[in-house]
């Protein structure tokens, strides 16, 4: 299995096209950052617009962890194309080169070969979000240097202090890597059902759209699905940075407002990947190799 | 000697189609079993469920004895193949391809022993390109390599000279018979080349819509003493009336592209010339044949029966 997984890495870092991902997010971040930082100023003050006449900021708005949450939020919509391309290509792209029937012929066990392929996704997944945490968090934490964490809401400002930040952003980066995770598997389990990769690819992407308009949208018919689809909770990465207040209103420093609603996300999100996977693994198992 | 193939009752079914039917054979070791059939005819759909690549609907396999289903690890472990077209990973070169796959099939190869095998496989001196730039000839090389870099005891080669110029069609012949006659591999060959199936194959079997036609020995099938004389006469009808008038009238056998076959012994042909001259039958062309393209033509042409030759 260990062998089979380094197998499958060696060929996923082997192929030109899962460059193009990481190439692309530093090329996307690289025209947020060079856009914030020649008009951060204006930006800056557009955001403020609605709180400039009942605040006072004292202090760097701008900073870098201010940066990577615009960037998160930029980001995190369209990095579930870049894992497609990856995730979905997995077993189709092999039915598509031919290989998935040479592959077959070894001696080894299909669940195996399953679980090395969505480990391989999965670990690509991983990789592109610590090039994201590296590219958005600490190359804008040099750039732009660091101060608390100013962040407009829709009815409230939370202001998170300097010191408190940095964990917060590791929870956020490492519930965002369960949630592309998930966006991995459901990829993965699509690409058995073609043999070239760009039906699983927009399958895919169909899936996400159609899940986040149904996730967002306030119907009560949608309503009654919104807890179990997994674009609900995609965006709970954003819990991180939601903290209690003790009686003063003052901010407790290491708390979370809602933990409960992460771990519920979280589960939903595992729960997810587990069907996902786990349909893949029973599909394939019975699958007859024809391509 | 061993059996290391045995197959009872082979049968694939998709959806309402039969691919393969009730099949059955079985293959020795040392053997070069030559595995024929028309396009559509059922070898690959076997082929791919002797290698665990498609699940039969019914039937067994047992490969060195032991049943597939149940001892797939192992049992892979002692079997190459190459699958219709041998394709591979494109962006890697030839050498990590060969390394990947002898990972996949169990063993930990040194650099040496890879470079020995491409080496058999004449690309050597290509083992670090990347396959994208290899032709297709190139590709089915390396594909035999892969088949082969785990020492394995069955090799299963589906059409393995597709795509091959005759010097490459007669280097695999040549690695064939080495294998099988110098390293004592059991090899199952199917191809539509048939006088390439011929020079190779111990045994043959052919199938059409997935039954079994003929099995046996390919000294047997392929009877030097017997041939196929393949006649262009003036007129059919009287040469027709001529034949079924002598001694070889039930030799007769159904036309084949306009010109009138007889089955019959060598040592008689010139006895029967001269009986269709001596009636006034003008012969314009007169072949004798008694290769195996003919006796399959021959074969699948009658297609429902079951005849089974021994040595």
């Amino acid at each position: 299995m260990w062998e089979h997984l380094q197998i499958e890495l060696y060929k996923v870092f082997k192929r030109p096209r899962t460059y193009l991902s990481f190439a692309a997010i530093t090329a996307l971040i690289g025209v947020i950052q060079l856009g914030l930082w020649v008009d951060g100023k204006e930006y800056a003050e557009f955001v403020m617009a609605d709180f400039a006449s009942s605040f006072s900021v004292d202090g760097k708005i701008l900073n870098g962890y201010f940066i990577c949450y615009v960037i998160l939020q930029l980001l995190l919509v369209h990095v579930p194309l870049l894992i497609a391309l990856i995730a979905a290509d997995m077993i189709s792209g092999e039915a598509n080169m031919g290989t998935l029937r040479l592959l077959m012929t070894k001696p080894q066990s299909r669940t195996s070969i399953v679980l090395a392929k969505f480990l391989a996704s999965s670990i690509y997944t991983v990789l592109l979000l610590i090039w994201i945490a590296i590219m958005g968090l600490f190359l804008s934490m040099l750039i732009f240097g660091t101060d608390d964490l100013f962040l407009m809401k829709s009815s409230y400002v939370v202001i998170v202090k300097e010191s408190d930040v940095f964990w917060r952003y590791a929870g956020a980066f490492c519930f965002a890597a369960l949630a592309m995770i998930t966006v991995a598997a459901l990829g993965f389990l699509l690409s058995f059902f073609a043999e070239n990769s760009i039906g699983p690819i927009v399958a895919t992407m169909s899936v996400i759209i159609v899940s986040t308009i149904l996730s967002t949208m306030n119907i009560p018919l949608f309503n009654l699905i919104k807890p179990y689809l997994f674009t609900t909770h995609m965006i709970t990465w954003k819990e991180f940075f939601d903290f209690k207040v003790n009686d003063a209103n003052e901010a407790i420093i290491g708390s979370i407002q809602n933990p409960q609603k992460i771990v519920q996300s979280a589960t939903i999100l595992v729960i997810h990947i587990v069907l996902f996977v786990g349909t893949a693994i029973a599909l394939f198992r019975k699958k007859d190799i024809l391509s | 000697m061993q059996q290391i193939v045995k197959v009872s009752g082979l049968t694939k079914q998709f959806g309402s189609f039969t691919a393969v039917d009730q099949l059955s054979f079985s293959v020795e070791q040392g053997d070069v079993y030559g595995f024929l059939g028309q396009n559509g005819a059922g070898k690959s759909t076997t082929i791919r469920m002797l290698l665990t690549l498609i699940t039969p609907t019914a039937g067994d396999i047992e490969l060195f004895g032991l049943p597939l289903q149940l001892h797939r690890k192992e049992i892979l472990q002692q079997v190459g193949a190459v699958i219709e077209k041998p394709d591979v990973y494109k962006y890697l070169s030839a050498y990590e391809n060969l390394k990947l796959f002898a990972k996949l099939s169990g063993i930990n190869p040194s650099r040496a022993l890879l470079m020995n095998q491409l080496e058999q496989v004449g690309l050597a001196e290509r083992a670090h390109d990347i396959v994208k730039t290899f032709s297709q000839g190139m590709k089915q090389r390396l594909g035999i390599g892969i088949a082969l870099v785990h020492n394995p005891q069955l090799i299963v080669l589906d059409e393995p000279t597709n795509g091959l110029d005759p010097q490459g069609i007669a280097d695999i012949r040549n690695l064939i018979l080495f294998l099988s006659r110098e390293q004592k591999k059991t090899v199952i060959v199917s191809s539509h080349l048939l006088n390439e199936i011929e020079q190779i194959a111990t045994r043959i079997l052919i199938i059409d819509k997935g039954k079994k036609l003929v099995e046996g020995a390919a000294s047997t099938l392929i009877n030097a003493e017997q041939a196929i004389l393949e006649m262009e006469v003036a007129n059919k009808d009287s040469a027709n009336r001529v034949i079924a008038s002598s001694e070889w009238s039930n030799d007769l056998l159904p036309e084949r592209d306009g010109k009138l076959l007889v089955k019959i012994k060598r040592s008689d042909i010139p006895a029967f010339n001269r009986m269709l001259s001596s009636n006034g039958v003008d012969i314009y062309s007169l072949a004798s044949r008694n290769n195996l393209e003919d006796y399959f033509l021959q074969v699948t042409a009658g297609k429902q029966y079951v005849g089974t030759f021994t040595n």
